[in-house]
């Protein structure tokens, strides 16, 4: 099989691709959707409101997830907001400015068509969450409150304190519930998807395994659609959850969905800095903190004060001297570079030397701590409970760290991946934030793609599958739990000398050091030399003990990190080839003069859809082109 | 600092448990509980030993996976905190630890220290959501909300949803639970049409689970995101006025 690659852009100006597209996709009726089975994996913001929707509209909907609610989905933990080009605030916003920051903030990396639908369906999810009971936060006058983010000069972040996701996966969660009772939706708990099934090259189901029996199950249906998240526990320390992993998107990319522009991944600038080995994660400091707090570093390499004692005329507010426009609200990709630049010249702080300080001093003088504590209360007391420190006494601490991937499967304008009958949204798909993506963006997107676009685009593939039902009795399916079967006890079996952690802390550390926030050609070459032997050595040595047949959490590791190993290599052939700078991927050949990041639209203005040729093969690249018709390609300047 | 745990260990939700003692040597006071625990298993590993299985995911306070009791004190000594944000500094070195699942009739052990909290979603099941399709809304500043509401239906749904209230509750009660959302929910504008159908409904589905509620207030103390008791009693209220309604009979609301 080769692949296609279609975006299928509906025709038309851009503010009307979307009508053009809803008004000529083919429906499902009513009665009939009943008849049709959807397979949802994942119940994060994309899954969960996908699943809720597809109930609502009559599908029969199966949704699986890993954990024992479909609540702890690792949206939950999103703090600082969602978009929305409401333009409560009357500050010049309006869909286009939206779409046009999304576009530029992604370097210029994302498709224009997709863009401008999430811009247009951003006032939507905003109506939508209200009406579930999602308690933004509001004016006194009982209006709606908005904030900043990075890389726009409007306001139109929604938050709820700083917990902006839990409350929007709440909305979703409760409407998944709501059908669950009535019915629509059978809901699988502790349920991890192992492997696509693909028949006649269609999506017909999924194998899973029960993470309490240890039971490899078939499961069927008309469609599959994956709300699985991304990828960036690849680097083992990250700020995504634990058990964020990327094996079932890894999987379908092995049954041949095409992977897209994996070496895009996004280093957040805000997180508290690492401390010890035993350290399990990385957690985040929301950006919208970056609204009143400055960052900066001593103007002296090695300068050991406190930072209380730093005169204000020896600190380098670096953000605000190289960025005047945007100051502390420079995009990501911008602000996490500029940090570790400051660290690479000597002047970090901390024990290690590897942060810079995140200061509210000025903000708490001129706004008082009140209003500093309702804003940002809860993450306060989140650093402090970590560090020890008081970040109302003293300046935050922070650091980069790996946070979200804009790569994942690609998906054609309909999300649907290179197999048919394969639906893939949220941070699992790789479509609309380019090489970086901006703040408050992930939200807005997930729910998109859940609420409003899939639910319509997915009628239009499933009306051409009446009466094509495969059961899971079918042969493929006994394929694929077979093989599922051979990987787990092969893991089982190995009884190795070295535990799943370990290696999972190894191969992030090769990839922290390679392929994160700085890259070059020869580094990606050592990478790619050192990841294959360890994944060889990690099948012969691994140990996990207990077996398959009763809860096995290490077992459960062992299967993703297998599969991160393969997508780390992935990674560095992607970020291997693309010989230019754009957004998160940063190349050191590639940068003018003052060090900012430098695209080569010549040669790389394309989405690269990587393609699995089997195991010992080299993947194989398609391009597809980026047309832009509505913006003008330019240096990206935050000036 | 060392540390002695006692540790409750249980193959299956079947098999027989109990406590086993790990030593827990040279522990970084600024590692998590977890992540203390993460070190422990490291070192079974390293012994031919299963590591202890324990929930977890986020490990910022918020998925509300993680949860245990520890000395007898759901989510630890420290308030206001989930086991994953609870630090190591908050012991001292030699202390003894011992270390449980949720202690909750309610929550079967499924093994070590994962629990079954599958109850807690058939409350959410029963009413716990407003029932507005996808597409059906309104715009999203037609229904104007006193900012003192929003902050406290936001205090109510700030609720993670680990069980903590239940596992301390010496009646393994659900109300703080089940009141955070019938509170979320029943404070705003949105949730007026369905609030005292809601309440019954949750309240029912409820006690078909759970303990009842004898006001010791245990849940309030151990609450991860310091849940007053206070929407328990808001949602008592609901509950008898939802009983004296007319049945059937649509109130203006």
């Amino acid at each position: 099989m080769t692949i296609q690659l279609d975006s299928k852009i509906p025709p038309g100006p851009i503010a009307e691709k979307w009508s053009y597209a809803k008004a000529h996709y083919k429906l499902v009726n009513p009665a009939n959707k009943r008849k049709y089975d959807i397979i949802v994996v994942g119940a994060g913001l994309a899954g969960a409101s996908a699943a809720a929707t597809l109930g609502e509209l009559g599908y029969n909907v199966k949704c699986f997830v890993y954990h024992d609610s479909p609540r702890r989905a690792h949206s939950i933990a999103a703090q600082g907001g969602i978009n929305a080009a409401k333009n409560y605030r009357n500050d010049g916003d309006s869909i286009y400015r939206l779409f046009y920051d999304t576009i530029k903030g992604g370097d210029y990396r994302a498709r224009e068509g997709n863009v401008h639908r999430l811009a247009e369906l951003s006032v939507n999810i905003i109506d939508q969450a209200v009406a579930q009971g999602v308690p933004f936060a509001r004016e006194y006058g009982g209006a709606l409150e908005n904030r900043s983010f990075g890389g726009v000069q409007v306001s139109r972040t929604f938050y709820a304190r700083g917990q902006t996701g839990q409350q929007l996966l709440l909305g979703a969660f409760q409407a998944l519930e709501r059908q669950i009772a009535l019915g629509t939706v059978k809901q699988y708990n502790r349920h991890e998807m192992l492997d696509l099934v693909v028949v006649d090259g269609h999506a017909k189901g999924i194998i899973t395994r029960n993470l309490v029996t240890g039971k490899i199950e078939s499961h069927s249906a008309d469609a599959v659609v994956l709300g699985t998240g991304g990828y960036v526990n690849v680097f083992y320390l990250s700020t995504n959850a634990k058990a964020s992993n990327a094996t079932a998107i890894w999987r379908a990319h092995k049954r041949g969905a095409a992977f897209g522009n994996p070496c895009y991944t996004q280093i957040h600038p805000t997180c508290i800095p690492q401390s010890g080995d035993y350290q399990s994660k990385l957690t985040l400091m929301s950006e919208s903190l970056r609204n009143d707090g400055r960052i900066w570093v001593p103007k002296a390499q090695g300068d050991k004060r406190g930072p209380r004692e730093i005169p204000e005329s020896e600190r380098d507010y670096y953000l605000e001297r190289k960025y005047p426009s945007f100051g502390n609200l420079a995009p990501r990709d911008i602000a996490s570079r500029a940090a570790k630049e400051a660290c690479d010249d000597g002047r970090g702080i901390g024990p290690s030397g590897r942060g810079v300080y995140l200061d509210f001093a000025d903000a708490i003088k001129r706004l008082g701590r009140k209003t500093i504590e309702e804003r940002y209360g809860n993450l306060f007391e989140m650093y402090h409970d970590i560090t020890a420190e008081d970040p109302y006494e003293m300046p935050m601490r922070i650091y980069p760290a790996p946070h979200y991937s804009m790569g994942g499967l690609w998906v054609d304008y309909n999300l649907m991946s290179t197999v048919p009958g394969l639906y893939v949204i949220g941070e699992a798909n790789f479509s609309d934030h380019g090489a970086n993506r901006l703040g408050a963006s992930a939200l807005m997107q997930g729910l998109a793609d859940g609420y409003f676009v899939l639910p319509v685009t997915i009628g239009d593939y499933l009306a051409g599958q009446f009466g094509k039902k495969v059961q899971a009795s079918h042969a493929a399916f006994a394929d694929a739990e077979t093989s599922v079967r051979q990987r787990v006890s092969a893991l089982v079996n190995a009884k190795g000398s070295r535990s799943v952690d370990s290696y999972h802390r190894e191969l992030g550390s090769i990839m922290w050091d390679y392929c994160g926030m700085a890259r070059s050609a020869d580094g990606l070459k050592e990478a790619l030399q050192k990841i294959r032997p360890l994944k060889e050595q990690y099948w012969r040595d691994v140990r996990v003990l207990g077996n398959g047949e009763e809860p096995n959490q290490a077992l459960e590791k062992a299967g993703r990190v297998a599969d991160f190993f393969e997508l780390a290599e992935l990674m560095c052939i992607d970020a291997l080839h693309r010989e230019e700078s754009a957004g998160g991927h940063f190349r050191v050949e590639h940068q003018t003069p003052d060090g900012e990041a430098q695209r080569n639209d010549e040669e790389f203005l394309y989405v690269a859809a990587w393609e699995y040729k089997g195991e010992g093969n080299e993947p194989v690249l398609h391009k597809e082109p980026l047309l832009y018709e509505e913006v003008k390609l330019a240096t990206r300047s935050y000036k | 600092m060392d540390l002695t745990l006692h540790v409750w260990r249980q193959k299956t939700r079947d098999a027989e448990g109990g406590f086993v003692t790990y030593r827990a040597e040279n522990i970084s006071s600024d590692a998590s509980f977890l992540e203390m625990l993460d070190v422990v298993n490291e070192r079974l590993i390293e012994k031919n030993e299963e590591p202890i299985h324990f929930e977890h995911d986020c490990r910022e306070g918020i998925c509300g996976s993680c949860g245990m009791m520890i000395n007898g004190v759901a989510h630890g000594p420290v308030g206001g905190t989930a086991t994953c944000q609870l630090h190591m500094r908050h012991f001292k070195d030699g202390d003894e630890i011992t270390v449980e699942p949720w202690r909750a009739r309610s929550f079967p052990v499924i093994k070590d220290l994962i629990v079954d909290r599958a109850p807690l979603d058939a409350i959410i099941q029963a009413g716990g959501y407003i029932s507005v399709n996808t597409g059906s809304a309104v715009e999203a500043n037609t229904l104007p909300i006193p900012k003192q509401i929003q902050e406290l239906s936001m205090d109510a749904a700030e609720c993670i949803q680990c069980g903590a209230c239940v596992a301390q509750c010496p009646n393994g009660a659900a109300q703080l639970f089940t009141a955070a959302k019938v509170s979320h929910l029943g404070l705003l504008p949105q949730g007026q049409p369905e609030r005292y159908e809601r309440v019954v409904k949750m309240v029912e589905t409820m006690e078909s689970f759970f303990g009842s509620c004898t006001l010791f207030r245990e849940c309030e103390a151990v609450c991860p995101k310091e849940i007053s008791t206070k929407f328990i009693e808001r949602m008592n209220r609901d509950f008898l006025a939802a009983k004296f309604k007319p049945s059937k009979e649509p109130v203006a609301q």
